[in-house]
C-alpha cells in the first residue's frame, strides 16, 4: 500500500488498485516478453547467420577454385586428370602424377594406421591397467598435436636415412623378390619416396584414427560387455561381437577422419615425398602429391596456364576429399539402414 | 606509484620519437626474388641506420615480385631471370641488375674432397638427363685421372620449386648441351627427366647430404656456409675453374651489358680464363612512369647508395657487387628512362 509509486497521489479504492497492479503487471509481462522475443530473434538471426557462413565461406572457396580452374580445363579438357605430364617449360600440364602420388601416399598411411589404431584403441580400452591408460592416453592425444612440419624435419633428416639403410635394403631383399608385388620395392634406395611418405602420413593419423576409436570404444556400456562375459566369451569375441558391432559408426568416422587428413597433408609429405613428377612402380621411387605440388610451385608460377594448372589441382583435391567424405557418409546411412531392417 | 609515473613518461617518450622518424622516413616496398633476399635486408638495415629510409623487401620469389609489379602494389620488383625487352616494353617497366652470385654443383661422393671432381657443362647435362647413371662412368673417368670413383648409382638432386638457381643451371646446360636444351630447356622450373626434387637451396643441400652418391647444385653462398662438397667446371675458354669471388666478377667482365636491352644478360658460360661459368645477376623492375616520383627516386637513392657502399657487406655473404662500369651504364640508363607524371627524369 505505501509502497506505491508517488505519482499516484490520489488515494484509490481496493479493487481498483488491484486492478491497476494487474495491469501494471500485465505491461511489465508484455513489455518483457517483447525484449525476449526481440532477444530471441536476434539470436536466432545471428546464430543462421554464423551457421550461414560456412556454407557461403565454403561455395566461395569452390567458385573461386572453379574460377582459376577454368582456363586449364578449358586448355587441356578433362584429359587434364588422365594426363602423365607436367612441364613448365613447353606450357603443358596434366594431375594423373599428381592424384596417383596422393592416393597412393593416403592409401599405405591408410594400410599401416588402421590395424595399428585399432589395436591402440583396443588396449587402452580393455586391456590396459587403469594407472598406465592415463599416461598412454595422453602421449596418443600429445601425438596428434605435435604440427606436421616436425614430422617433416624428423621425417627427412632422422628417419629417411635409417630407413634407407636398414629398411629399403631388407624390403628389396625380401618383398623385392616376389612376384607381381615385388616390383614395388625395386629401384634406388634414397630413403624418400612415396613409401616414405606414406610411412610418415600413417605415424600422423594413427593418433587422430586412435583417440576417436578409443572414445567410442569407452561409449560402449558396461553391461553389454559382463553379459558377454558371462556367457563366456573371450575378450577378442567380446571385441568383435559386442563392442564393434556398436561402434561401427565411431570407427568408420575416425578412419574417415584420418583419411582426410592423409590426403590434404602438405608439408611433411613435401620434405619426404621426393617431389618429383614421375609415375614409377616402383614405392621407393621419388614422386608428388596434389598438396606438395601446390606447395613447390605456388610461389613462382608464372606463366597462367602453370596457375591455373595448380588451382585445378586444387579443385580436384577438393573433390577426392568430398568424395571421401560423402563415401564415409553414405556407407554409415547403409549401415544403419541394415540394423534397423534387422 | 613513483614506477608508473617513469614508465609512463619513457613511453611517451619512445612514442614521439617514433611519431616523429616516421613523419620524415619513406618506407620503400620491394617483393620478388629469393636469392638476394640476404643482401638486400642486410643493405636496408644498414641503409636505415644511415639514412632513416626503411625498406620493407618480401622474398616471395620472381614470379611473384614480376606480378606485384605489374599489379603496382610495390615500388619495385625483383627477378633472378631477366624479362626479355619485349615483355619490359609491354608492361611498361625498367630493368638493371643490382647484385651477382653463383650457381655450384654440390656432390656426397666417398673419398671426394671438395673441389677434387672435374665436371663438363656436357657430362653435368649427361648426368641430368639421366644418360650417366654411374660414377664410374667413362665420361667422368676420362676428366678425373687418378680421383677413386665407385661403381655407385648417382642420384639426382633438383629444385622443386620454380627458382632462379634451377634458371641459371638448366641454362647453362641448355647452351653447352643440345639434348638438354631440347628435352628439357631453360627456365625457373623445368620437366626433370630424371632425380628428386628437393624445396629451396636447403631443401637440395638436405637431400644431396641426406643421400649417397648424389648431385646436387645451390648457390655458392649456401654450399659455402654448409661446408658442402662442391666440384670443378670446363668453362668456355676451356679451363677448368673453382667457384669464388673472383670468378663470378670474371663472368661479370667480359659481358655485353650496353648491348643488351634491360641489362637482360644472363651471365652463365661467359668467355674469360677465369669465368665461372653458372654466373648470374638478379634484376629489379621499377615502372618507366612513377606516379609518386619521390618515392621511385628514394628506390633509385637507395640502389645507388647500395652500388657504392655495398660491396663488402655483398661479399660478407658471398654475393658479388656490381662493377663500377656496370654501375655506370645502369645510372645512365635511369636519367634516360625513368619519369615522373610530368615526364620529368627523376633521378
Amino acid at each position: 500500500m505505501s509502497a506505491h509509486t508517488p505519482s499516484l497521489s490520489l488515494p484509490v479504492s481496493e479493487p481498483d488498485q488491484n486492478r491497476a497492479q494487474a495491469a501494471l503487471d500485465a505491461k511489465k509481462m508484455a513489455s518483457t516478453m517483447r525484449k525476449q522475443r526481440l532477444q530471441d530473434f536476434l539470436f536466432h538471426k545471428i546464430t543462421f547467420g554464423f551457421a550461414f557462413s560456412v556454407l557461403l565461406v565454403l561455395v566461395g572457396i569452390i567458385a573461386s577454385l572453379a574460377i582459376g580452374a577454368w582456363p586449364a580445363f578449358h586448355e587441356f579438357g578433362l584429359g587434364f586428370i588422365t594426363t602423365v605430364e607436367w612441364d613448365p617449360v613447353n606450357d603443358k600440364y596434366g594431375a594423373l602424377i599428381a592424384i596417383v602420388g596422393t592416393l597412393s601416399t593416403s592409401f599405405i598411411a591408410l594400410l599401416i594406421a588402421f590395424p595399428i589404431s585399432f589395436g591402440i584403441a583396443l588396449f587402452l580400452t580393455e586391456i590396459c591397467p587403469s594407472w598406465l591408460r592415463g599416461p598412454l592416453g595422453s602421449a596418443v592425444e600429445l601425438l596428434a598435436g605435435v604440427p606436421s612440419i616436425i614430422y617433416g624435419m624428423w621425417g627427412l633428416f632422422i628417419f629417411a636415412p635409417l630407413f634407407a639403410d636398414y629398411v629399403q635394403p631388407v624390403l628389396a631383399a625380401t618383398l623385392g623378390n616376389v612376384p607381381v608385388i615385388g616390383e614395388l620395392f625395386r629401384g634406388p634406395q634414397m630413403g624418400i619416396g612415396i613409401l616414405t611418405a606414406g610411412l610418415i602420413l600413417a605415424v600422423m593419423i594413427i593418433p587422430f584414427i586412435a583417440s576417436v576409436m578409443r572414445d567410442v570404444f569407452e561409449v560402449v556400456p558396461e553391461v553389454l560387455k559382463e553379459s558377454a562375459y558371462a556367457l563366456g566369451c573371450t575378450k577378442w569375441e567380446v571385441v568383435r561381437k559386442v563392442v564393434l558391432p556398436y561402434t561401427k559408426a565411431g570407427v568408420v568416422g575416425g578412419v574417415m577422419l584420418g583419411l582426410g587428413r592423409a590426403l590434404g597433408e602438405t608439408m611433411a609429405v613435401t620434405f619426404v615425398i621426393g617431389n618429383a613428377h614421375k609415375l614409377s612402380w616402383s614405392l621407393f621411387a621419388a614422386g608428388n602429391s596434389i598438396a606438395s605440388t601446390l606447395a613447390n610451385e605456388f610461389a613462382e608460377a608464372e606463366s597462367t596456364l602453370h596457375v591455373s594448372s595448380l588451382f585445378a589441382l586444387g579443385l580436384i583435391l577438393f573433390v577426392i576429399t568430398f568424395v571421401v567424405l560423402a563415401a564415409a557418409k553414405l556407407m554409415l546411412a547403409s549401415m544403419e539402414r541394415k540394423e534397423g531392417g534387422k | 606509484m613513483q614506477l608508473n609515473k617513469i614508465l609512463k613518461s619513457i613511453l611517451l617518450a619512445a612514442g614521439t620519437a617514433m611519431i616523429m622518424s616516421n613523419a620524415f622516413a619513406v618506407d620503400m616496398t620491394g617483393a620478388g626474388a629469393t636469392f638476394p633476399y640476404p643482401i638486400y635486408s642486410k643493405w636496408a638495415e644498414s641503409y636505415k641506420k644511415t639514412t632513416g629510409n626503411g625498406l620493407n623487401y618480401q622474398s616471395i620469389g620472381s614470379g611473384g615480385g614480376i606480378k606485384q609489379i605489374k599489379a603496382k602494389t610495390v615500388d619495385f620488383g625483383a627477378s633472378d631471370m631477366p624479362l626479355d625487352a619485349a615483355e619490359l616494353e609491354a608492361a611498361g617497366l625498367v630493368q638493371f641488375p643490382a647484385i651477382m652470385g653463383g650457381v655450384v654443383p654440390i656432390i656426397n661422393v666417398e673419398g671426394v674432397t671438395p673441389g677434387q671432381l672435374k665436371l663438363t657443362g656436357d657430362v653435368l647435362a649427361g648426368i641430368y638427363l639421366g644418360k650417366i647413371t654411374k660414377w664410374n662412368a667413362a665420361e667422368i673417368v676420362a676428366l678425373n685421372p687418378g680421383v677413386k670413383l665407385s661403381d655407385a648409382e648417382i642420384t639426382v638432386v633438383h629444385r622443386a620449386d620454380g627458382s632462379g638457381t634451377s634458371f641459371l643451371f638448366t641454362d647453362f646446360l641448355s647452351k653447352v648441351n643440345a639434348e638438354f636444351k631440347t628435352v628439357v630447356g631453360a627456365g625457373t622450373a623445368v620437366k626433370w627427366p630424371v632425380g628428386v626434387g628437393g624445396k629451396g637451396n636447403e631443401g637440395v643441400a638436405a637431400n644431396v647430404q641426406r643421400i649417397k652418391n648424389s648431385i646436387g647444385y645451390v648457390e655458392y653462398a649456401y654450399a659455402k656456409k654448409n661446408k658442402m662438397s662442391h666440384t670443378q667446371l670446363k668453362n668456355k675458354d676451356g679451363q677448368f675453374v673453382q667457384p669464388d669471388d673472383d670468378n663470378f666478377k670474371a663472368a661479370a667482365a667480359g659481358a655485353e651489358w650496353s648491348k643488351t636491352p634491360g641489362f637482360g644478360v644472363v651471365l652463365t658460360n661467359q668467355a674469360g680464363k677465369t669465368s665461372w661459368p653458372i654466373t648470374g645477376a638478379s634484376f629489379i623492375l621499377m615502372h618507366k612512369a612513377q606516379a609518386e616520383a619521390a618515392k621511385g627516386a628514394e628506390v633509385l637513392k637507395f640502389f645507388d647508395w647500395a652500388y657504392k657502399n655495398g660491396g663488402e657487406m655483398a661479399a660478407e655473404l658471398d654475393y658479388v657487387a656490381m662493377p663500377a662500369s656496370v654501375v655506370k651504364l645502369v645510372e645512365d640508363a635511369w636519367k634516360v628512362q625513368l619519369k615522373d607524371t610530368a615526364g620529368k627524369a627523376i633521378w
